[in-house]
């Protein structure tokens, strides 16, 4: 999933989940952090309140990719859209590591597996309504998956359920020659409060895909298609009140919203103002003004605004540093010569600076050094070093060594591929171009447009390998908090497409997708998050990919804003839970 | 002059067509000539994860898949009839003339950006008249009082408007005026002028005078050096040896000869301006054609950026077609045949 735009935009990257209100604290003391002085997102919350009432207004530097549930994905859109649908399951609405579990939203309870894990029943809460006052029906949930697999209608959103739902041949609704247009056999509905997905393959988290907004209800009535994002009809505590495309929108109370029948949500503010295609400089100037209450992607300030901020005692004590679910990383093509061996691989690994690379994305407020794939906020994440330099600086010695197993002992040269677009990744290119060539190792660095990165160039292999690109820089987020929203896209072999278009560039390891296979099955959660730092491990042992960077990102919170704290669902604030003292 | 604006008219039309076809060329024939597949072309319109299949019935559903000739016949047949376009469970009519379908946004294009026109013409009208009255009494007294302490300081100012560039005077003024004097409205801030004509002044303020800014000091040096070269001439002496007041002599005589070469510009920068004040509208995030463009053309959404081609290429063909026009009634010695 896209985190944000400025952050990490048409990559591949993609982030995660949500937090609920309900754990924010009380009407006054708990544990307030405001004042303390840039807070660390480490589960403190900021002016904690229940007051009801305000506006929140939000901005945005770009435009949704849609606010259709089955259309989006983007993190700060995936956080947001709970405050208009209730999907089956969400991120518990929490600050920090509590933000990353599973709760039940639309439905009673976490799913029911059976069959091995190929079986999953949810079964849905009464007295949930849409903001006609119409009743939520487990149809309404179907429908609402089937045409979220409608990828020609839909392009955006993620394809989990096409890829594990047992479909049948089954496409879109719009195709379905039923008359109900419920014609998806994977999905069951016994009755109005039942649904049951039949998948085609076991999968033991699939309370995460449950947790995905195209199982936010969309009354089949109502669905327009495309145009559908014009009006989604809300099942959720707001409702779009006016849709200006491109440029804004409010919303307002849904008045079919019944809290009885939702522990997650507050809702504190009456009304919320999102502007679109805000410039990016004025948003944070407006946050500091007061002028504006929450930047909506989520990804921090930018680089003059945190200038000013960091030097500024007054502004940084509203600032939070958050780490996220997400690292800035360097792929080693094994399909290009001398990198198919792991020794030249690793010689890599020894050789560069990773002290240059956390400098190339603006030191230890860009984020920490990373030492392997997985970001400390993913729980079950380990930290490890198989490749140690003394102070992360590389380590030359080493680096020859491995170049001379490598039958290299004099060096190699090949290419560093990097987005044009991405100053910080220049930067790291050139960084890695100096430290590698202390081990005689020489990088020729060759910039492509952003927008075509992954379809035609680094993604596409084929393009890849011809053009010599042995090292490709490039950063990933997390889908959603776990082993497998964070590392199945960028190191599963199987979802490298000879088209192109792909986040894994270049790992390609029969063992590593073997230990995914058996974290996929295994229902045990130690377990399965053991698995995945396994796979972590495995990918470093085989030195397939650099790790750079975890990214970190400076929130500015206006003081206005109650029940404010970062959810390690999001990694960013958690929108359900805001509030605001301006009236 | 009727006949003239009618055979300028009927030349415009063919001027749009030959604009429409280049902009085809470039964005679809050049990138085929190159090598690319229609798979390609529409992989940048379909999600992260989309397979073979999805990345081929995109490419069918907008038409990549057929030659650029019935692409561009496509395109004018729905400029003169409309088109229809699939929304899922039914299709949405994009009436006549439609300028395309959004790749992205999935909306026509024509009803976007008449939807922004009202905020780009506030944004250029209003500048221009500022420009122009300051650019051009500034120039004049600068030229009348060549050498004094006002026309140095005058052209030392009007060097730094032709100088700094708009996102930097304007995020400058933004954060001075805006944010921190509170006397001017936030960026993003735009009323329509029959709701509240003061609150859209109010809003528009400071993009105004930023943008003046810029043009009123090429305007100001472009009158200034007009108005030396015209007050040299015979015709001047001529005038001021009859006994015409010199405001007469100034305005009537010089000033008005100065004013062609300043028409010339002024219909161009206008007519540009109407195509979008790209730089403007982005720094004060105002919702915009120039603003529409910069998003169409940085997420390769090529209809919107087709349509924005053509509107700013009528507006230029319109704005130059009006100075023609302005010419004869400034200089008697130009007439329109």
């Amino acid at each position: 999933m896209r985190h944000t735009r400025r952050f990490a935009v048409a990559a591949v990257g993609a982030v995660t989940a949500l937090v609920l209100a309900a754990c924010g604290g009380g009407t006054s003391g708990g544990s307030s952090g405001s004042g303390s002085g840039g807070g660390t997102g480490d589960g403190s919350i900021h002016n904690p309140s229940d007051a009801k009432g305000g506006t929140l207004r939000y901005a945005n530097s770009g435009d949704w990719d849609s606010l259709d549930p089955a259309d989006t994905y983007y993190a700060y859109s995936w956080n947001f859209v709970r405050l208009y649908g209730r999907a089956l399951v969400m991120f518990k609405s929490a600050p920090g590591a509590d933000g990353a579990t599973l709760v039940p939203d639309l439905a009673e309870s976490l799913g029911k597996s059976s069959d091995g894990g190929k079986t999953w029943t949810y079964t849905l809460r009464k007295g949930v309504k849409f903001e006609d006052g119409t009743p939520v029906t487990s149809k309404d949930v179907k429908y609402a998956v089937e045409r979220s697999l409608d990828k020609t209608t839909f392009p955006n959103g993620p394809t989990y359920f096409n890829d594990f739902l047992d479909l049948q041949g089954y496409t879109s609704p719009y195709e379905d020659p039923s008359p109900d247009k419920l014609g998806l056999k994977a999905i069951e509905t016994p009755d109005d409060s039942t649904i049951v997905f039949h998948l085609n393959k076991p999968f033991s988290g699939f309370d995460y895909f449950a947790q995905l907004p195209a199982t936010i209800p969309v009354p089949p009535a109502k669905d327009t298609g495309t145009k559908y994002k014009e009006h989604v009809v809300s099942s959720g505590p707001y409702m779009f009140q006016t849709n200006d495309l491109g440029k804004s929108f409010t919303m307002v109370r849904n008045p079919n919203w019944d809290p009885a029948t939702d522990p997650n949500r507050k809702a504190l503010p009456d009304q919320i103002e999102v502007a679109l295609n805000v410039n990016s400089d004025d948003i944070d100037n407006r946050l500091i003004s007061g002028d504006l209450d929450v930047a909506i992607e989520g990804s921090g300030v930018g680089p003059s605004a945190q200038g000013r901020i960091l030097a500024d005692q007054n502004l940084k004590a509203n600032t939070d540093s958050s780490l996220q679910a997400r690292i800035w990383f360097t792929v080693l093509n094994a399909d290009v010569a001398p990198l198919d061996n792991v020794h030249c691989r690793r010689a890599v690994m020894y050789a560069a600076d990773k002290t240059g690379y956390q400098r190339a994305y603006g030191g230890a407020t860009g984020g920490e050094i990373a030492t392997n794939l997985m970001p400390p906020v993913i729980p079950g994440a380990q930290q490890f070093d198989t490749y140690p330099t003394p102070g992360n600086a590389g380590d030359i010695a080493k680096a020859k060594d491995e170049l001379a197993q490598c039958g290299q002992p004099n060096g190699f040269t090949t290419s560093i591929s990097y987005r044009a677009e991405r100053p910080k990744e220049k930067a790291t290119a050139e960084t890695l171009q100096q430290s590698l060539a202390k081990a005689g190792i020489n990088l020729e660095i060759k910039p492509y447009p952003l927008a075509d990165y992954l379809k035609l160039y680094a993604g596409k292999p084929d393009y890849a390998k011809a053009n010599n690109l042995g090292l490709m820089v490039y950063g990933w987020g997390a889908d959603w908090p776990d082993g497998y929203g964070f590392l199945s896209q960028i190191v599963d072999s199987r979802t490298i497409r000879p088209t192109g278009g792909n986040s894994n560039l270049g790992v390609r390891d029969p063992a590593v997708d073997a230990i995914i296979d058996q974290a996929v099955n295994e229902q045990d959660t130690a377990k399965r998050q053991q698995d995945w730092v396994d796979v972590d491990k495995k990918v470093m042992d085989d030195a397939y990919m650099l790790p750079g960077i975890w990214a970190k990102g400076l929130l500015y919170r206006p003081p206005n804003l109650t029940n404010v704290f970062i959810t390690n669902g999001f990694q960013m604030y958690d929108y359900l839970a805001l509030g605001t003292t301006r009236k | 002059m009727a006949v003239y604006i009618v055979r300028r008219l009927i030349a415009a039309i063919f001027l749009l067509l030959i604009v429409t076809a280049a902009c085809f060329v470039i964005f679809f024939l050049v990138p085929r000539l190159g090598g690319a597949t229609p798979e390609d072309l529409a992989s940048r319109y379909v999600g992260k994860t989309a397979d073979v299949e999805t990345i081929h019935n995109i490419a069918v559903r907008l038409g990549f898949t057929e030659p650029v000739y019935v692409q561009y016949g496509r395109f004018l047949r729905g400029l003169v009839l409309g088109a229809d376009y699939p929304t899922g469970p039914t299709t949405t009519h994009c009436p006549a003339p439609c300028f395309g379908y959004s790749y992205l946004t999935q909306q026509p294009v024509l009803p976007e950006i008449l939807d922004r026109l009202p905020v780009t013409m506030s944004l250029a009208a209003g500048a221009a008249v500022i420009w122009v009255v300051a650019g051009v009494s500034t120039g004049v007294v600068s030229a009348l009082r060549r050498g004094s302490v006002f026309d140095r300081t005058a052209m030392s100012v009007s060097l730094a408007g032709v100088s700094l560039p708009i996102f930097f005077t304007g995020l400058l003024t933004l954060s001075v005026f805006s944010y921190t004097l509170g006397i001017t409205a936030p960026g993003g801030s735009y009323t329509p002028i029959e709701e509240n004509p003061l609150l859209w002044a109010y809003d528009l303020l400071l993009p105004w005078i930023t943008l003046a800014f810029l043009y009123a000091a090429g305007y100001a040096r472009l009158t200034r050096a007009g108005m030396l070269d015209t007050m040299g001439e015979d015709f001047i002496r001529t005038a001021r040896a009859k006994g015409l007041p010199e405001r007469t002599v100034v305005v009537r005589h010089g000033l008005r000869s100065a004013l062609t070469p300043i028409l010339t510009i002024f219909g161009l920068d206008l007519g540009l301006l109407l195509g979008g004040a790209i730089l403007t509208e982005s720094t004060f995030s105002l919702p915009g054609i120039g603003k529409y463009s910069v998003d169409a053309i940085t997420n390769n959404d090529l209809p919107k950026v087709l349509g924005v081609v053509l509107v700013g290429s009528l507006f230029i063909i319109i704005a130059n077609l009006v100075v023609d026009v302005l010419y004869a009634v400034v200089d008697p010695r130009v007439r329109l045949s």
